[in-house]
């Protein structure tokens, strides 16, 4: 569905094109879904700033994106996942990663009733390891006072596919619990010992909505359009902290980016911190081929780092913090 | 005058032979291409799966973990989730499927109505898979949750109705199966029970017999082998579905007794994973395509040969 439906924009796209001026620029970018929203927008007040420059950008997985950047298929790819060394080596003409935007991910919920729920790390991590099964399993009763929890089955819900989402929540995990490391361990993509699975954020909203009971792993943003409730989760410093804009911004805004600006935030350690939040990532070759291309990429990512970020909150999005754009144009003036 | 005209038609006709038929030829390459294009996909699935056979071998098979970032891939509770998913949909439409054709076949209802159910019924096979497993998700899974918790709390002692209960079940992906192989039984065990010959049915009527013992002694047997096809077929096509399974079915690669868990298909595991796939996880999972192919084609075939041999059978009886 969401193929032909961007099959069908891009057509849309051409047609329009094809009308109007001659001397256009199109940018093809595909990859990781989380972002979509925020890089469509981006693509739509770019263009009315730009109307020469049009911006295809086809959310079809962290994944794909990679594989299709790699082969040179688009002129720039995103992924939630930071591409590897290795495979940054597979790329002929070589590849810059640029943090674009950040999000939390939060753990939404499905219990009729209750509307705040604290989780410590030690629960949280049990949830997911099936080790804690029922609502009031009196680990959970302990950190949440004052709640009538149900007797109810604990349902689990997780990512079917392969997906960035996966690997940033798995990796905290395994680094909050030793037990979580060694079972089932960080991946794109692992086997849950518990629960049922969903393709996509959307998928996985959609069990927690139609479960009782059940609680998942999504991206903010998919929380809050939903409104679905999310765990306040207890961070390294003992303290619970609810996901919201703010504390998704202390999260980051504690990150020491490195010089080639792959970094997780894996188990930050601040007191006001969320614990799960990540940056997601756009792909760009070192070198473009042709000069207008260059251009109007430049433009664009140059938009989307300053006056693009603007439109973050509302989209449930973490706006960069100052440091990490000023570097992140440096790694974007290096692209010839 | 005759004679000329004979060897000039003649001349014609040996012309008009010499020339190939176009609409042969057409023919020809369209019948040829279509087994050609089957060939390809078995040689493009197999060459991509036989770095996983040679790695796997039939571990793949009897493997229960499926964990692509380990390396680690076995398909056991996929070939049982598909196995069971259909057989549990079976379960639910033959009994139906074959009422509803018993019900058309026989005189019950006047020509008109019979025809508008039949019709109907037959609609349902043109359901996107798509919306099958929405209306999946806005019907069928409340109804599971709900019954299903009540099922497992009074029956939760036999594995079979343990909970807790997901809404996402195999139950939920089986009860939405049955209702789309159910054109399939319906519609072809409808043509065995009118084909069987009027002298069979006069002969029982004649011999004092009532219409159900007409229908279950004499009707029933003689259209058996239909019957019998037309299950096979539907399960190989419930074997195949994949998008409302996928949505329904909660794809978990845990073996479980309990019908009220969520679990796999070999369909939806490909659905969900083919796009994020890389390196070995492909291979893997063309080998998972591969057995997937094998099992509804054989199952398929079966059906066709079942269906095949009746035919002739009930040919002769008139």
């Amino acid at each position: 569905m969401k193929k032909i439906a961007s099959t069908l924009v891009v057509l849309a796209a051409l047609t329009v094109s094809g009308q109007l001026a001659s001397a256009e620029t199109t940018l093809q970018g595909a990859g990781a879904s989380f972002p979509a929203p925020f890089y469509q927008r981006w693509a739509q007040d770019f263009n009315k700033q730009h109307p020469d420059i049009q911006i295809n950008y086809q959310s079809n997985g962290s994944g794909a994106g990679v594989k299709q950047f790699t082969q040179g298929l688009v002129d720039f790819g995103a992924s939630d996942a930071a591409i590897t060394d290795e495979e940054i080596a597979k790329v002929p003409k070589g590849a810059v990663m640029i943090p674009a935007t950040a999000g939390s991910i939060v753990l939404a919920y499905n219990l009729p009733g209750v509307s705040e729920l604290k989780l410590s790390r030690a629960v949280y991590a049990g949830i997911f390891l099936g080790t804690i099964t029922k609502w009031n399993d009196p680990q959970i009763v302990k950190s949440n006072p004052g709640v009538k929890l149900p007797d109810l089955g604990i349902k689990v819900c997780s990512r079917a596919d392969g997906s960035g989402t996966t690997f940033v929540f798995t990796k905290h995990l395994s680094a909050i619990s030793p037990e979580f490391k060694e079972k089932v361990g960080t991946d794109k993509a692992v086997s849950w010992p518990t629960g049922m699975s969903g393709k996509g954020n959307d998928g996985v909203t959609a069990l927690v909505q139609q479960n009782p009971g059940a609680i998942g792993y999504v991206e903010y943003g998919y929380a809050q359009n939903n409104k679905l409730p999310m765990a306040s989760l207890e961070n390294k410093s003992g303290k619970f902290v609810k996901p919201t804009l703010e504390s998704g911004t202390a999260t980051l805004a504690s990150v020491q980016l490195p010089a080639n600006l792959r970094i997780w935030p894996e188990d930050p350690a601040g007191a006001e911190d969320y614990p799960i939040a990540t940056f997601t990532w756009l792909l760009l070759y070192k070198t473009y081929d042709n000069a207008d291309k260059l251009k109007a990429l430049k433009e664009f990512i140059t938009y989307g780092l300053t006056a693009g970020q603007a439109t973050a909150p509302s989209l449930g999005y973490i706006p960069l913090p100052k440091e990490v754009v000023s570097k992140c144009q440096a790694a974007l003036d290096s692209i010839k | 005058m005759s004679g000329t005209t004979a060897s000039n038609e003649k001349k014609e006709i040996a012309r008009y032979r010499s020339v190939p038929d176009l609409f042969r030829v057409l023919c020809w390459v369209a019948s040829v291409l279509t087994v050609v294009i089957l060939a390809w996909i078995g040689y493009e699935i197999f060459s991509q799966a036989w770095p996983a056979i040679k790695k796997f071998g039939l571990n793949f098979i009897t493997g229960t973990a499926w964990t692509p970032g380990r390396q680690v891939f076995g398909v056991l509770p996929f070939l049982i989730g598909t196995a069971a998913s259909s057989v549990i949909a079976l379960l639910i439409a033959f009994p139906l499927g074959i009422s509803i054709a018993i019900f058309l076949s026989e005189d019950f209802l006047p020509v008109s109505i019979r025809q508008a159910i039949r019709f109907v019924v037959e609609l349902l096979a043109s359901i996107p898979s798509v919306v099958y497993g929405l209306w999946g998700i806005f019907v069928v899974v409340p109804l599971v949750q709900q019954y299903g918790t009540i099922l497992s709390k009074y029956l939760g002692f036999i594995p079979l109705f343990e909970g807790p209960a997901f809404g996402n079940s195999l139950l939920t992906a089986s009860i939405v199966l049955a209702l789309m192989v159910l054109p399939t039984i319906t519609a072809i065990s409808r043509n065995a029970f009118v084909s069987t010959p009027a002298t069979l049915r006069e002969g029982a009527y004649a011999l004092g017999a009532t219409r159900w013992e007409a229908i279950l002694g004499v009707i029933f047997p003689a259209a058996a082998p239909g019957v019998v096809a037309a299950t096979i077929l539907a399960f190989g096509r419930a074997m195949g579905e994949t998008m409302a399974v996928a949505m329904l079915i909660g794809n978990s690669p845990r073996l479980t007794w309990s019908l009220l868990s969520p679990s796999g298909t070999l369909a939806g595991l490909l659905a969900n994973q083919f796009a994020e796939a890389d390196g070995m996880q492909i291979n893997a999972l063309m080998y998972a395509a591969l057995l997937l192919v094998i099992l509804t084609l054989g199952v398929n075939m079966l059906g066709e040969v079942v269906l095949r041999y009746t035919q002739k059978r009930t040919a002769g009886i008139n």
